[in-house]
């Protein structure tokens, strides 16, 4: 038993176990006061309403490991989403062909990259502050995106995407299926790469990094260029789920996304953090957010619920570090 | 003034740009340069320049703060139910009232930063997110138009007939943001305690060793911050004469961006007052200037972002320049 624990600690993470727990007693606590916690309907709604949050949450997760932050991803996203909306409506819209779409596709990942390049250049060569950086990003991003569309949204999309958003492969939610493997991917790149290797080490110390011999600067780039990439599949997700884009969708989850990453253990400071004890935190927002639902209270009680479960998952922790209630050696 | 451009390069900087802003607007419009539009500028200024006093002194104690914001919100509301049950209350009740709530909202970010070594940012994103949702929650989105009469009275400090019968007015919410300037100057520079932020921002661990007492310091700089939210939130009513919750979501990151502008250093240990006050009038008078030229409001946001994102990159450029062009004032 032992060794499985330690097991599941090195391969995953320390946090995983803690979080499983929460992750239990959310499910416990939700399934025995509402008997429609436990139905499929619910799980459907569920791994349809994560899929976005997710990826954006994946976004963020880079950047928080290199000790930085990406404020821009919400507006990231939305100009990806812009990006095709414009590449379909210039291929007549509802009527664009798959070619169209692949070319949109394609054209928002490079705008989505292209975004971020910009604020990995400013941030590793000119030495300026992440956040600094990123909100200006946001500002900008916001106000380009405000400006290309005038405020409005753009609608009509073929109906070949409609799956996309809305579709099951083999009985699993498609966004979900997209999620996972990006979560999957990420992952692999995070524990089995020399990036991801050099990611953490960034985080840790940028200038032992940096004597070792590591491209620190690039790394840095390279990370912001991800999660742009990143946030355009999260703009395309965003596009097919809502049916529409519109410069400030979703606009609510930029801090959000940072709180998934905390309570999944990421180490504010940089340097600490998995992929998939984010995963799991995400599971438990958004149960969190789906039971307090069923109850008929608002999103705004989850909002409010949310940053508490993040204040008490720091507060246990602190107790536990400064007491030594487990004591295991803190692993990467 | 050699002495001056040497201690304080960053509002050096921001004068010269801010003096070259000006220039141009004036010669390419023929409304900038008034009395009018400048007291304008101030009027509706007035309650961003009060949270940036405020984000000022914890940015110099090492901190960042994202949910002043929300938290004026939320004392606005509670404010208006405490003057209710004082039977209307006055101004003096008012500034009580709203410094204390704000103040004790300061304190619960302290207190979870101090005795729980959780870093700042995450506490005020759960915060943040705390406060947004019990709002949204207990009031259900509900405005609040039947204030009392002395909260929303229009009052008037110096005014004047202008050559075109227009008057240029100078109101209440001005004179408090000049009270609050001058105090946050006298804290931060005048006082010993003031000189401990500095010495706590720039490092918390010498800082701790020479005696400085660690949690004085943070409650004095997020019980200032929550102080001045208060204070804002009051004086934004009198400004807008309703009580809306979602009137000042997100624009905390907005003065964040401007008050890193103005010198604040995120990390700590540095900033000013004047540089604050310059940082928040650079990006007022930037989207003034496009707006008095006829440029479309959509593109005010790109302009400034972009304005923000080039001051950041090239504001370590900038420096060299000015080591080679003042060389002869800098000990190298």
């Amino acid at each position: 038993m032992s060794s499985l624990i330690q097991n599941i600690r090195s391969r995953f993470g320390n946090e995983v176990l803690g979080l499983l727990f929460i992750l239990i007693l959310v499910v416990l606590i939700f399934s025995s006061t509402n008997s429609q916690f436990l139905t499929l309907a619910n799980f459907n709604s569920m791994s349809f309403q994560l899929p976005v949050l997710g990826l954006l949450t994946l976004a963020m997760l880079a950047p928080l490991l290199s000790a930085g932050l990406n404020l821009a991803i919400i507006y990231q996203a939305n100009l990806c989403g812009l990006t095709l909306a414009w590449v379909l409506n210039m291929d007549g819209g509802i009527d664009a062909s798959i070619t169209t779409f692949l070319i949109g596709v394609a054209a928002s990942i490079v705008v989505g990259a292209l975004t971020g390049l910009v604020m990995g250049v400013v941030i590793s060569y000119v030495g300026a502050h992440p956040i600094l950086v990123s909100l200006a990003m946001m500002i900008f991003l916001r106000g380009l995106g405000v400006f290309l569309t005038s405020g409005g949204d753009i609608s009509g999309f073929p109906e070949y995407m409609e799956p996309i958003g809305h579709g099951f492969l083999m009985g699993i939610p498609i966004p979900l299926i997209i999620f996972l493997l990006v979560a999957y991917i990420w992952n692999i790149v995070l524990n089995s790469t020399r990036h991801g290797f050099s990611i953490y080490m960034l985080g840790s110390n940028i200038e032992a990094t940096d004597f070792a011999g590591v491209h620190t600067k690039r790394t840095l780039t390279l990370i912001y260029v991800f999660s742009g990439v990143i946030c355009a599949i999260a703009g395309i997700l965003m596009l097919t789920r809502f049916n529409s884009v519109r410069v400030g969708h979703g606009e609510a989850l930029l801090l959000v996304t940072v709180l998934a990453c905390f309570l999944g253990g990421v180490d504010p400071f940089g340097g600490f953090g998995r992929v998939v004890p984010v995963v799991i935190s995400l599971i438990i927002l958004q149960m969190i957010a789906s039971g307090l639902n069923l109850f008929g209270a608002s999103q705004h009680l989850s909002t409010a619920v949310w940053g508490l479960s993040l204040i008490l998952v720091m507060m246990v922790r602190f107790i536990i570090i400064k007491y030594k209630f487990f004591s295991s050696d803190k692993g990467g | 003034m050699d002495r001056f451009i040497k201690n304080y390069q960053t509002e050096f900087r921001l004068i010269v740009v801010l003096t070259f802003i000006c220039i141009f607007l004036t010669s390419f419009t023929d409304t900038f340069f008034t009395l009018n539009n400048f007291t304008n500028l101030l009027n509706n200024n007035a309650v961003n320049l009060i949270w940036a006093f405020g984000l000022l002194v914890v940015l110099i104690a090492g901190g960042i703060d994202i949910s002043f914001a929300v938290a004026a919100s939320v004392v606005q509301y509670i404010a208006f139910y405490v003057f209710d049950f004082f039977g209307g209350g006055n101004w003096a009740i008012g500034f009580i009232v709203t410094f204390s709530l704000g103040t004790l909202l300061g304190f619960i970010n302290a207190y979870l930063i101090h005795y729980f070594s959780i870093i700042s940012i995450v506490v005020t994103i759960s915060t943040f997110n705390i406060f947004f949702g019990l709002l949204m929650f207990f009031t259900s989105g509900r405005y609040l138009y039947n204030l009392p009469d002395w909260w929303v009275d229009r009052i008037i400090i110096v005014e004047r007939e202008m050559a075109n019968g227009s008057w240029a007015e100078l109101t209440f919410p001005v004179l408090v943001m000049f009270v609050v300037m001058f105090a946050t100057y006298i804290l931060i520079n005048k006082t010993s305690t003031g000189r401990q932020l500095y010495a706590f921002g720039d490092n918390p661990e010498g800082a701790r060793r020479s005696g400085i007492n660690i949690a004085l310091m943070q409650f004095i700089a997020f019980g200032w911050m929550g102080a001045m939210a208060g204070i804002a939130g009051l004086m934004q009513v009198n400004i807008v004469k309703e009580v809306v919750p979602m009137a000042l979501y997100g624009r905390e990151l907005e003065v964040l961006a401007a008050v890193v502008l103005g010198g604040a250093r995120l990390g700590g240990g540095r900033g000013s007052v004047l540089g604050c006050f310059l940082g928040v009038f650079i990006v007022a008078i930037t989207q003034n200037g496009l707006n008095l030229m006829g440029v479309t409001p959509y593109a005010f946001k790109m302009v400034i972002g972009f304005i923000i994102l080039i001051a950041i990159s090239t504001s370590n450029i900038n420096l060299n320049l000015k080591g080679f062009l003042f060389s002869k004032n800098q000990d190298i």
